[in-house]
């Protein structure tokens, strides 16, 4: 496989293996995702999907193998290739003693983003008033996932690595999780999501790869949908989540 | 490297501030460390007098075990360690940051330390510019390997015991430069000796803070 | 881009055979630190002659600065530097951890030789077992720190995790022991000054003595490599009973996407957090070697 070349691709991993001690979370795995794709990972439980993604965001070094991320070593080059990587995981990173906004505000400007985003993005998703200055520890999953998701929302990065970012969400969180996917998708950054939710992910993606034993191991191209179908922008008023979706609500931003 | 030094010396205050740890547990048991050294040494006033800088650099090193401890507890509730590594926070920065929040807490405790001492066991201060500045070379000193080790130590479940084992022989000649110095500091003692010591305590605060500037970072991507 | 080393299997095999020559070269010296030390004990105990002061206590001399300098210089020494060339980027290589490691295990014994030593010479000379100057003072936090070092490497890690800990805290505790030493010394100093390298340069050793002497440090320094060696050689079979499994822990977890029966595989879901322990690998059987390995 060809080394990667400018213009470089968001992501380029060639034959990458990580371990865990002697376990091998990644097996060799060969992947290119363009600057601006939308890419959903799909796989069994342990598969290695949050590996990758830790992988990608250069938490977790690759043994061997090449990794680039906008051409960069995610390792050698973390400084740089993190202030262009966010990355949702199942922790939220949140501070038990410090309220929401201080959260916020003290990982947006850790991050060298514009602290002026912070009340913006904040109310985008529904944090406001009494919740912003609750602590950190009285906060429900869902409350802190949409934490976490303003943070990336404050900063908006270029690549957005999103690890099953619904698991464990309310109907009203997954809604403004799925608007704020969208139109993040929409605006030419480059996402990845690995979930289960392949259903709404769908919509937005233009292509899928399946990670099963530490290796990409199957991809397909999705058809786009008609832009009728897609989720509409917008901060508030009821969202329609794709005409093909199995519960097919209509769920109202909090 | 400086703006992230004061974010996140602030972060960490911001959170003493509101959890209270180090006003509320590690300041009573510096205390309370002060009251078993009277007991263990006896009614004798004057012996008391003579050990209080000893006693008193003892209770200090036993409070910064504490205050380590907290400082690194706190990033590894919820994967915080791993949101700062994503942040792309300079890790000279985060390692300043983090000294000297331990350090400011560190102060507070050698204040009422001190008072402490100087109450209980009737210790005579002379020199009280020698007092102050070995406090605060001393503090430095102990804030920095502090985070240090605390940071060696951070992924580690055996992370309680293993901290004061490493540390604590790491931060002897703080220990022995701050006694010596408040003993030049006290009644009977000569302040010339006292500006021997700091000069010792200055080389290891040289040393160990810019060691900790340098290395923190790989420390950090290898835990 | 990352190009790391390829994570080789093979050319870690190799170690499992010593060859001929190293084997040849550990017994060499092996033989000659043993011959060298009972020539030292020999000349020691029988052939020189009590001193005039301190009658046969003296002979401790032998024993005593050999052990002290092979612990402090030799063995931590060596450590540190051996540490300084594993964070190196470019000399980075587990030889130098194993190097390390194997250099403080073996400087603990010789000092806790040289205290144990000093003690038994410190009681009749001085009246008491321990006395708080600069050299038994320093002798005493270096021990401790090495302690440390020791026990930090007994916590389970990754092979590369563990090695830049253990570097880390060797360098510190390296750059600790001057401090310590010239803090210490700034107190009354009971030890005798240098006996070989004092200010005047006039050794206050003569005769069969001071070759005795000089025959006691060869022959611990010759006993300290040879403890070195095999130790090495202990560390290296240790590493290697877990490089060998990786060809087989790849084939099983790519297999995972063969088989796709959820049931069969052993992994967690906790594999997410790579922050954690190393996990078990489930179905490796942790003691079986691969085919080629023998």
């Amino acid at each position: 496989m060809a080394l990667a070349a400018p213009p470089y691709p968001a992501l380029f991993l060639h034959d990458a293996v990580a371990l865990s001690g002697r376990f091998p979370l990644l097996a060799g795995v060969d992947l290119e995702v363009d600057t601006g794709e939308t890419v959903l990972v799909e796989g069994p439980n342990g598969a290695g999907k949050t590996s990758l993604l830790r992988v990608c965001a250069g938490l977790v070094p690759a043994t061997s193998g090449q990794v680039a991320v906008f051409g960069l070593d995610p390792v050698r080059q973390r400084n740089q290739v993190r202030r262009r990587v966010g990355l949702l995981s199942h922790a939220s990173h949140l501070y038990d003693d410090l309220t929401v906004r201080e959260n916020v505000r003290f990982a947006v400007r850790a991050a060298g983003a514009d602290s002026r985003r912070i009340d913006g993005a904040c109310e985008r998703l529904g944090l406001s008033g009494r919740l912003l200055k609750t602590t950190a520890s009285k906060l429900s999953a869902g409350q802190r996932r949409r934490v976490a998701l303003s943070v990336l929302v404050a900063r908006w990065p270029e690549l957005w690595l999103l690890d099953e970012p619904h698991a464990g969400l309310d109907a009203s969180a997954r809604a403004v999780l799925n608007q704020v996917i969208a139109e993040a998708s929409a605006s030419g950054v480059t996402v990845v999501i690995a979930s289960h939710e392949t259903d709404f992910v769908e919509a937005l993606a233009t292509r899928a790869i399946t990670v099963t034993g530490g290796r990409v191991t199957g991809g397909r191209t999705i058809a786009p949908l008609a832009v009728a179908d897609r989720a509409p922008e917008g901060p508030s008023g009821p969202i329609r989540v794709g005409d093909d979706s199995p519960s097919g609500e209509v769920a109202h931003v909090a | 490297m400086w703006h992230d030094t004061i974010l996140v010396a602030g972060k960490d205050l911001r959170i003493e501030a509101r959890s209270r740890v180090a006003l509320s547990q590690v300041a009573p048991f510096g205390i309370v460390a002060l009251v078993l050294f009277a007991f263990a040494l006896g009614p004798d006033r004057s012996l008391m007098a003579k050990g209080a800088p000893g006693l008193f650099w003892v209770a200090v090193l036993f409070c910064t075990v504490l205050a380590i401890q907290r400082s690194v507890s706190v990033e590894s509730v919820d994967g915080a360690r791993d949101g700062l590594r994503l942040s792309g926070l300079d890790p000279a920065g985060l390692f300043l940051g983090k000294s000297a929040a331990v350090a400011a807490q560190l102060v507070v405790l050698e204040v009422v330390l001190g008072l402490g001492v100087v109450l209980l066991y009737g210790a005579n201060v002379e020199v009280p510019w020698l007092i102050i500045a070995s406090c605060l070379l001393g503090t430095i000193g102990l804030a920095a390997t502090g985070t240090l080790y605390g940071a060696l130590s951070a992924g580690l479940r055996v992370r309680e015991t293993l901290l004061p084992f490493l540390l604590l022989p790491i931060a002897a000649p703080v220990l022995l430069a701050g006694t010596r110095i408040w003993q030049a500091a006290m009644a009977g003692g000569t302040p010339a000796d006292g500006s021997q010591w700091l000069r010792l305590l200055v080389i290891f605060d040289a040393v160990y803070v810019a060691l900790g500037v340098v290395v923190y970072g790989p420390i950090q991507e290898s835990a | 881009m990352s190009s790391n080393q390829t994570v080789s299997t093979t050319a870690d095999r190799s170690p499992l055979v010593q060859s001929n020559r190293a084997r040849w070269t550990v017994r060499i010296i092996g033989c000659t630190a043993a011959v060298a030390t009972a020539f030292t004990v020999w000349l020691g105990l029988w052939v020189t002659p009590p001193d005039q002061v301190q009658g046969n206590l003296v002979r401790l001399v032998y024993i005593h600065p050999g052990v002290a300098w092979v612990a402090l210089y030799l063995a931590f020494g060596l450590a540190a530097v051996s540490s300084l060339l594993y964070l190196w980027p470019r000399t980075r290589s587990l030889f130098w951890d194993r190097l390390a490691a194997s250099a403080v295990e073996v400087g603990v014994v010789f000092n806790v030789c040289t205290l144990i030593s000093g003690s038994i010479w410190g009681r009749p000379t001085w009246g008491v077992w321990w006395a708080w100057d600069a050299r038994l003072t320093s002798t005493a936090v270096l021990l401790v720190l090495f302690l440390g070092y020791l026990a930090l490497r007994r916590v389970p890690a990754e092979p590369d995790v563990r090695a830049k800990r253990s570097a880390f805290v060797a360098i510190f505790a390296s750059v600790d022991v001057p401090i310590v030493h010239f803090s210490v010394l700034w107190w009354k100093t009971l030890h005798q000054g240098a006996t070989v390298l004092n200010p005047n340069l006039s050794p206050t050793i003569h005769g069969s003595m001071a070759w005795t002497l000089l025959l006691g440090f060869v022959a611990l320094t010759l006993v300290f490599v040879w403890m070195l060696l095999v130790r090495y050689r202990v560390g290296v079979l240790e590493d290697f009973l877990g490089t060998g499994e990786l060809d087989l822990a790849l084939l099983e977890r790519q297999a995972e996407g063969v088989a796709l029966d959820e049931g069969d595989v052993a992994v967690a879901t906790g594999v997410a957090n790579a922050s954690d322990a190393p996990l078990q690998p489930g179905a490796v059987d942790e003691l079986a070697l691969p085919e080629g390995a023998r």
